[in-house]
């Protein structure tokens, strides 16, 4: 690519912004023009798409390895006012050993908690786990705070150890069309990453439109998202196949476009395993094989591991499986 | 014109729901006597089963949770339903046992009077089978009864209403859920059964109930480690039932198992049409024994 590489991330990302819209100056108007140039999401299309590749049947070793790989892309995720220490141990012990009667389990991707317990799940998980930590940041849900408190809120979380960051958009901003607005915060809070990875949360419940998620995924991914997300989880409808087919779309279309590859994470609303399998199938046929990895995929889930994990033993143990069989991963608030 | 024969649907019923087997398959039922065609029934797979056994055990702890004078209040309901569903009742009895008139009425008023007789222990079987216990030391010491959790039930393949409410009605009292395989080839008292539950205040999943081949679904039932104890009283004279093999399976996880009378191949239905006694309720039991200091 023919950037420039400035010192400043977030001058970076507007140079080449301008690059890519082939303008002089990055400007609201500019941008409204790109993203509205966008092609027109076919919503019965993309619905009709959606719930043909909703009908795959996965069987027997095929259906073992999606399990598996299903565990491998799950944020574990708990987002609670009332989340203690000892739930978040908790969820930290549950992913370093997620079935305890089969240790040949794997491992989720990431314990994705509140900025304010990075710390506790940092140290529950050690440095060696391979479980990354996930932190939600920007005044999240809502993000209705200044810039200065997301940004804040954003350091403070990667200060702690925080390997990722999942931000949401300023949706107000976006729904009254000021994307430039949009873009500096994305652009401004990649800057306060650092090393760790952003997700880019664009609450996908709140966009109204299909034609909304396909511009929110290009503006998110120019903007610098290393991830693009659909949902906080607080919102419903949160995750669901067609909005998600869409994102997909717009990583692969990025990829042919500039060569760099975004990874996506629907989340909320995902509790079956027959659900996770249908996202994976999604992934597979839109944007390709090279995003059936946990670098570029994840679930952002709480129940759903519980769901993968009786699956799983019920496929090992050939004898279908009941709660009782699976660690309790909400212990008593009294430690 | 004549008119077209609106023919009823036989479906399963799973979570207070009727749907059709998640299979998609469906079997011909034919009458006892003369064997002329009855239905089609839905065929249930053991992903019906599991489907059943999820909704039982996500209902099962309201329902034990309810007091015992309502439970026996919403049992005497499905009793006053069957009464109002007598005329119904009573043709599939006939069809499904070939039977006379009359004695299909006798049947139908013994299921219906055996409804009642289990709804009415509902607030008493605590005190007769617990109490205190005469202890050693300066203790209360108390036993009282609680429910197994969910129960799978392989009904009578005789007796397709009398033995079915005879199975269903001892495990539910207690605060039990139950996970029915109907009869295979008198399933259709059975959906008529689910009908009037569904309508007289047993919360959904409670009872659930799946037509289809012992055969077929038993294994995985017995098998289910969230399935607390397995009423085999259907695997006499079922069709292809392994008994070994269900205990067995029934044995990892240490399901409570209720057998018929007779062994293997032997085994015998009961009579259903004897007077009970509680040893079915007693079967799906826990008894829970607390210690508490005595003062003086």
């Amino acid at each position: 690519m023919s950037i420039t590489q400035t010192a400043d991330p977030a001058l970076d990302a507007t140079s080449r912004a301008r690059d890519l819209l082939g303008v002089s100056r990055l400007t609201n108007q500019a941008l409204t023009r790109w993203l509205h140039g966008l092609p027109g999401v076919d919503q019965v299309g993309c619905e009709a798409r959606a719930a043909g590749l909703g009908t795959r049947s996965i069987k027997t070793t095929s259906k073992a390895w999606a399990i598996d790989l299903a565990i491998s892309m799950i944020d574990l995720t708990t987002l609670e006012g009332a989340d203690t220490r000892g739930r978040v141990r908790g969820l930290a012990a549950k992913a370093l050993l997620p079935d305890p009667s089969d240790p040949s389990t794997p491992r989720p991707a990431a314990l994705c908690v509140y900025g304010d317990m990075v710390g506790i799940a940092r140290e529950a998980l050690g440095a060696d786990s391979g479980v990354k930590v996930a932190a939600v940041a920007t005044a999240f849900p809502s993000g209705r705070a200044s810039m200065a408190v997301k940004l804040a809120d954003t350091k403070d979380a990667v200060r702690a150890g925080a390997d990722e960051i999942d931000m949401v958009i300023d949706r107000g901003a976006f729904l009254s069309g000021d994307y430039l607005t949009v873009f500096n915060q994305i652009a401004q809070v990649k800057e306060v990453c650092g090393d760790a990875r952003l997700k880019v949360i664009m609450e996908t419940g709140e966009l109204v439109t299909y034609d909304n998620v396909r511009r929110a995924s290009w503006l998110s991914m120019l903007a610098g998202g290393d991830f693009i997300k659909t949902s906080t989880g607080k919102i419903q409808p949160a995750a669901t196949l067609p909005v998600t087919l869409i994102m997909l779309e717009a990583v692969r279309d990025w990829r042919d476009l500039t060569g760099e590859q975004v990874g996506v994470k629907p989340a909320g609303g995902i509790r079956t395993s027959k659900d996770a399998i249908k996202f994976l199938v999604t992934v597979n046929e839109i944007a390709g094989e090279d995003w059936l990895d946990n670098h570029w995929f994840r679930f952002g889930a709480s129940s759903l591991l519980n769901d993968l994990l009786l699956q799983r033993q019920r496929m090992t143990t050939g004898a279908y499986s009941g709660a009782s069989y699976i660690a309790d991963d909400s212990p008593s608030t009294a430690y | 014109m004549a008119r077209v024969d609106v023919k009823k649907t036989y479906k399963l019923y799973i979570g207070g729901k009727f749907p059709r087997s998640e299979s998609g398959r469906s079997y011909e039922v034919y009458a006892a006597r003369k064997g002329e065609f009855l239905a089609n029934a839905a065929q249930g797979s053991r992903k019906d089963a599991r489907d059943a056994v999820t909704a039982a055990r996500a209902a099962q702890p309201a329902w034990a949770g309810a007091t015992a004078y309502n439970r026996g209040q919403v049992l005497y309901r499905v009793a006053e339903v069957m009464e109002a569903r007598r005329p119904q009742l009573v043709q599939e009895v006939r069809d499904a046992e070939g039977l006379t008139a009359a004695a299909a009425e006798a049947v139908v008023s013994q299921a219906i009077d055996r409804w009642v007789w289990y709804a009415g222990w509902s607030d008493k079987y605590v005190q007769i089978l617990g109490g205190l216990n005469p202890v050693a030391g300066p203790y209360f010491n108390i036993s009282a009864s609680e429910p197994t959790g969910v129960v799978a039930v392989l009904a009578p393949q005789e007796s397709s209403l009398l033995g079915l409410v005879s199975v269903i009605a001892p495990v539910i009292v207690s605060g039990n859920a139950v996970v029915v395989v109907t009869s295979a080839d008198r399933p259709l008292p059975a959906i008529t059964l689910a009908e009037c539950l569904a309508t007289s205040d047993v919360p959904g999943g409670v009872v659930n109930i799946i037509t289809g081949k012992a055969s077929e679904i038993a294994p995985w039932l017995a098998s289910h480690r969230d399935v607390n104890a397995i009423d085999l009283a259907g695997a006499a004279g079922a069709d292809g039932v392994d008994w070994g093999a269900l205990e067995e399976a029934s044995a990892e996880n240490l399901k409570r198992v209720l057998r018929p009378a007779g062994t293997g191949a032997d085994a015998v239905e009961p009579d259903w049409t004897a007077t009970p006694d509680l040893s079915r309720l007693t079967a799906f039991l826990e008894t829970k024994t607390v210690w508490h200091p005595k003062g003086r």
